[in-house]
Formats: structure tokens, C-alpha cells, sequence
């Protein structure tokens, strides 16, 4: 079956970026569709919560706004942002994010601590607070609320396969039902992707086990693989980042503990907290991720985040955040086991390589194609830079909207039909690998020849591996039902995406942040404020080093 | 394996199954109590258990996912 939709703005994931952008586009007066793989209650990686919004309030901070982004500009992930159209980005995100605290706190997320505003966490000690606490629990279901008042329409249960494109410009997306045998092509004046991180490239913490992973399952990179497919340019798909938290029970949420990442003997393994302390938690792990897998390889380990010795305001204080943080099921499962953090210090591990590479955008948040935006995890991280920018991008591709018209007539046909003959092939062969057997393969390939230490031969080596292993799963993995279809999909742009991490590390011929050339130990400056491009042109990866 | 459902609270309202990210519960049936179709592909974000009316499902937590901690007090 095949349904046919028309709308202004189409906005692809449910999540933070989606929302804001599908709330703000509305009210600009446009017909807004959302579209979500999942369901948009629990969805994306700010579907159980955070307490953690990164912005920018001249009350707390003072008037000076560039002096204040020059503070931020010291966390080591932030360093290619210094200059050029992702400075910025940046600004205008800091510039912006106050706005979108009030408007929170005004919709019902409460963004005041006992009726001020509260910062802690995620800062240097002695450092400016650059994380104000808030209770995001219900975010999620809040912001549904208010996409449904302005009069957005969410359809779940939908997973877009790939942009349609018409002279240039992306004129609407083609989508299958993830539960019946339907497929929808979506025309739309702008689209706005949202679609988030890439969780599924890098084995797992327990390779045996895909979900002991912090992130979610389905977040596949969707939005920049089809961003890619369709031409626009993806930003360093190669530097890797590295998430720490508790071992094997993978969480986010590292900056809401309130201790001290401690070795064996009692020992803080970094230079910033001796003693648990509410306001700075220990920032080890976020000057280097792999700190801790570094440190386990020495044989010093295990290494524990310690609370003993918390007051109990302290303790309390943390447990409430524990909760808005999304971390309900580790709370719950700590209480099952009699598992107390003021008694046991509890083993915290380096998880597994999440790729940062992103969609390029500017300012307005729209992409190197015109008619596409981007927001959220996929161009900018972290939930207040998805919350921000996704109400600049919806606000952008509404008056974007307003200017063009549908493009009617033959336009997508070519991404449609392709589309329709990947469904086909992959539901009608009744022999081959699984989703599970192809993402399993991708995933070894990605840990043993793009991992956390890279150099010329292996990367080569390895894209020669992965190229002969994608053909081979492109035209042999099975799907034997619509939830199996749309894991394929998912792996389908899985296998995309790890090429390019191939493409851009082969490229960036030194070493920074996790980025760890073997042939090429050291930093070069001339990369300073550069990024690694990649575009496919004429059907071709082409890469380049420029100013981001 | 995770989540299990007590089937005697269970009103098969399909609450858990609507709202599933991963969908584990994928092919239930409505007015049915739901069944868990895909339960390796659990995140074990808990948003069945919460989500739930009656309090009818249960996270277990797999094996090789527990969390290990030290117990210095004895």
C-alpha cells in the first residue's frame, strides 16, 4: 500500500530537536508533520529524562556573552568550534538558549531549583558553571503536549528511508510503517531532520550483548546517511567519542553522580575532587573519555566512582537528579540488588566509540542542501543544543516554506522507486544473514580497523574488508518481517556511515582528542578550527579538510 | 528476559507495547496480553514498567549487565 501525504514542513525523529522544531514551525503558521521510528513519548536520548541544560543566562553569568563562550571553549569537544560558520553555530546557540529555558519552564519542565536558578556539574572546579540543573523527567511528554496544542501531527511507528530530491532542492522524504505493509512518500516544502546519534556502529561494552550500550538501539545515524545519500556535507565522521559511566549497566548521566572516581587503594585517579562534592563532580572523564580504559590496561584498575562519605542533603540532592536524569532503571535496579552508593562504590568503565561526525549546518541550522535542516545529535549534541537549535531550524524551514511551493509532478520518483525495490529485494529472499549477522560483522570491522588506534594500513585494509562485506549484505540480508525491515534499514545506513568513518580517518593524517593515528602521533596545527568534509559527488565520496 | 509481564495483573491494555522505542513487544495483539518479541533488543530504559497501569511488568536486569560494585563494609 502505498499513502501519499502533503505538508509544509516535515520534521524526520521525534526526539528533542524534532519537537522543538515541529512546535516552532507550527506556530510560525506551517503545516507541520513529525514523523518517528519509535514512538515520540520514548524516543531518542532524551526520552527518560535529563538534568543537565548547557546555556547561557547574563543574570548568572554576566552581560559579556563572548567571554562566556570563551569559558566553553575549553571543554577539549568543543575545540572546532572556535572559529568560522561553527563559531557561529555556537553563538548563536548560546546566544539563544535562555529563551528556550523560559519557554520550557513556562510549558510545565521545570528549569528552577527551590525557585532559583541552579547550576552545577559538568564544569571545572573553581571553573564558571556552564549547566543549569533541571527537571526533565517529563520532558519528553511536555513537549508532545505542546506539539499537539499548535497543532503538529505526529505520526509514529514511521521510518523515513531516504530524502526526495527535485532540481537541487529536498522536497520530502518516502517512509515505511514499521508494523504494517505500507509506504508513505511525504511530500513537504522543507524537512527538517532530527534523527540523532549514531549508538550502533562500535561493538558494545558486552559484545554479546547489543543493549549494554548507554544510548538507544535505533539510533542509527539515519539522518545523516540519507543527508549524505542526497549530497549534503557531513562534518569529521571519524573522531570518535567516548562515553563513561557504570560498567556493563550502561548509562549516561556520569556528571549527576556526586563522588570520586577513586582506583583500588582509595586513590582519586585524576587532579579534581577528593571528596564528593555537589556542585563539581569529577571532570576526569570529560578531559578524556578513554581515560579510564587507559587505566585499566595498566592493571591499576578497577576503577570505582566512590560516594562514600556524601552528606545525606548531598545524597538526596543526588538521587533527585538520578531520577530526572533518565536513570529510573538504575535506581530501580540498585534498590532490587541492595546496592547503596553511600556504602559501595560502584565500577565505572570507558564505553564504546560513539562517532561525533555530523551534518554540516549554519546558523539557521539549515544544511548544505537547500530545503534540509538539521538539529540535534546529529549536528550539535547534547539536549540543550538539540532543544535550541531545533526551534532555529523549525522557525527557519517555515519561512523557507512559505517562499516555495510543492514541487507536484515526478519529483522524488528516482528515490522512490529505489526505495521500493530495497523493501522488495530485502522481504522477498527467504535465504541470507539477519540484520543482527550484518550489524554484528559491520561492528568488528569498525573495533579492529577504525578503533581507538588507527593507521594507514589498517584503515585501508579494513575499508576493503567493509566494502566487500557491505555488497555481500546489500544484496543477500533477509528481513522476515516489518520489524526486521526495519532494522536492516537501520544497518543499511549503519554500513554507509562506517565507511565514511574509514573515509574521514583515513584523511585527518594526525592525532586529536580520540582520534589516535599510530603513523601520525602528533597534532597538527594547521588543522586547527578544520574539519574533515565529505560529500558524495557524481556517486562518489569526496573529502576534504576546511574551516567548519 | 526483560520485561516480564505478570500475566495475573495484566488487563492487556497494550499500554507497554504502544509505547516501546525498540518495539520489543513487536506483532502483540490488541486486547491480548502482550508478548515479548524481540526481549535481547530491550534498552532497559523502563518505560513499560513506568508506563504501566497495573504495575504489571518487571525489568529483569540480564546477567551480564549487573552491576558490580564493592562491598568494603562486609
Amino acid at each position: 500500500m502505498k499513502k501519499s501525504i502533503q505538508t509544509d514542513v516535515l520534521c524526520i525523529g521525534a526526539g528533542i530537536a524534532g519537537l522543538m522544531a515541529g512546535i516552532r514551525a507550527a506556530e510560525k503558521g506551517a503545516k507541520v508533520i513529525l514523523v518517528e521510528k519509535g514512538h515520540a513519548l520514548h524516543s531518542g536520548r532524551g526520552r527518560g529524562g535529563n538534568d543537565h541544560f548547557w546555556c547561557y543566562i547574563p543574570e548568572v553569568h554576566g552581560q559579556d556573552l563572548d567571554l562566556f563562550m570563551k569559558e566553553c571553549l575549553k571543554t577539549p569537544k568543543l575545540k572546532t568550534m572556535q572559529s568560522g560558520t561553527a563559531s557561529r553555530v555556537l553563538r548563536a546557540f548560546l546566544a539563544k538558549s535562555f529563551d528556550i529555558v523560559k519557554l520550557w519552564d513556562g510549558w510545565g519542565i521545570p528549569m528552577r531549583y527551590q525557585g532559583r536558578w541552579e547550576f552545577a556539574g559538568h564544569s571545572f572546579p573553581g571553573d564558571v558553571l556552564t549547566h543549569l540543573k533541571y527537571e526533565g523527567r517529563d520532558q519528553k511528554k511536555v513537549l508532545i503536549q505542546k506539539a499537539r496544542e499548535v497543532g503538529a501531527e505526529i505520526v509514529n511507528r514511521a521510518m523515513v528511508v531516504d530524502l526526495l530530491k527535485d532540481r537541487g532542492r529536498i522536497v520530502g522524504a518516502a517512509a515505511i510503517d514499521t508494523r504494517e505493509d505500507a509506504l508513505m512518500v511525504i511530500e513537504a516544502k522543507a524537512v527538517v531532520l532530527g534523527t540523532g546519534c549514531l549508538d550502533r556502529l562500535y561493538p558494545p561494552p558486552t559484545p554479546a550483548w547489543m543493549p549494554s550500550i548507554p544510548g538507544n538501539l535505533t539510533l542509527t545515524g539515519d539522518g545523516r546517511a540519507m543527508a549524505y545519500r542526497a549530497g549534503a556535507d557531513l562534518v569529521s565522521p571519524e573522531m570518535p567519542k567516548r562515553h563513561v559511566g557504570p560498567r556493563y549497566f550502561s548509562r549516561f548521566g556520569q556528571a549527576t553522580w556526586v563522588g570520586v572516581l577513586r582506583d583500588p587503594s582509595g586513590k582519586p585517579i585524576g587532579p579534581y575532587v577528593t571528596t564528593p562534592n555537589r556542585v563539581y563532580g569529577d571532570m576526569t572523564p570529560e578531559v578524556k573519555g578513554i581515560y579510564l580504559e587507559e587505566f585499566l590496561k595498566t592493571g591499576k584498575g578497577p576503577v570505582y566512582m566512590d560516594c562514600r562519605g556524601i552528606s545525606k542533603e548531598d545524597y538526596d540532592y543526588m538521587m533527585h537528579w538520578m531520577w530526572h536524569e533518565g536513570n529510573a532503571p538504575l535506581l530501580d535496579h540498585m534498590k532490587e540488588e541492595g546496592i547503596d552508593i553511600r556504602k559501595h562504590p560502584v565500577e565505572f568503565q570507558t564505553y564504546h566509540i560513539i562517532p561525533e561526525g555530523k551534518i554540516w549546518i549554519d546558523e539557521k541550522g539549515e544544511t548544505s542542501l537547500p530545503g534540509l535542516y538539521s538539529a540535534g545529535d546529529e549536528s550539535m549534541g547534547g539536549i540543550s543544543c538539540a532543544a535550541t537549535y531545533g526551534w532555529i531550524a523549525g522557525e527557519n524551514a517555515a519561512d523557507y516554506a512559505r517562499e516555495v511551493s510543492l514541487p507536484g509532478g515526478d519529483a522524488g520518483k528516482e528515490e522512490i522507486e529505489t526505495v521500493e525495490k530495497t523493501i522488495r529485494d530485502l522481504t522477498s529472499r527467504r535465504e541470507g544473514p539477519d540484520w543482527k549477522e550484518a550489524n554484528i560483522a559491520l561492528q568488528q570491522l569498525m573495533q579492529d580497523y577504525a578503533g581507538a588506534v588507527r593507521s594507514e594500513s589498517m584503515l585501508t585494509a579494513g575499508l576493503e574488508y567493509l566494502q566487500r562485506m557491505r555488497k555481500k549484505a546489500e544484496e543477500s540480508m533477509i528481513a522476515r518481517n516489518r520489524w526486521e525491515l526495519t532494522r536492516c534499514l537501520e544497518t543499511l545506513n549503519l554500513l554507509e556511515l562506517g565507511e565514511l568513518v574509514f573515509l574521514g580517518a583515513g584523511a585527518r593524517k594526525e592525532s586529536r582528542g580520540l582520534h589516535v593515528r599510530a603513523d601520525f602521533p602528533l597534532t597538527d596545527p594547521v588543522l586547527d578550527g578544520k574539519e574533515i568534509f565529505v560529500r558524495k559527488t557524481d556517486g562518489r565520496p569526496v573529502v576534504t579538510a576546511k574551516k567548519a | 528476559m526483560p520485561p516480564v509481564i505478570d500475566r495475573e495483573k495484566c488487563t492487556a491494555c497494550g499500554a507497554c507495547a504502544e509505547y516501546c522505542a525498540e518495539d520489543v513487544f513487536f506483532g502483540s495483539e490488541s486486547g491480548s496480553i502482550p508478548q515479548v518479541t524481540y526481549p535481547e533488543f530491550c534498552a532497559h530504559c523502563s518505560c513499560c514498567v513506568y508506563v504501566c497501569p497495573e504495575k504489571a511488568i518487571w525489568l529483569r536486569i540480564p546477567l551480564p549487565m549487573q552491576l558490580l560494585y564493592k562491598n568494603p563494609g562486609g
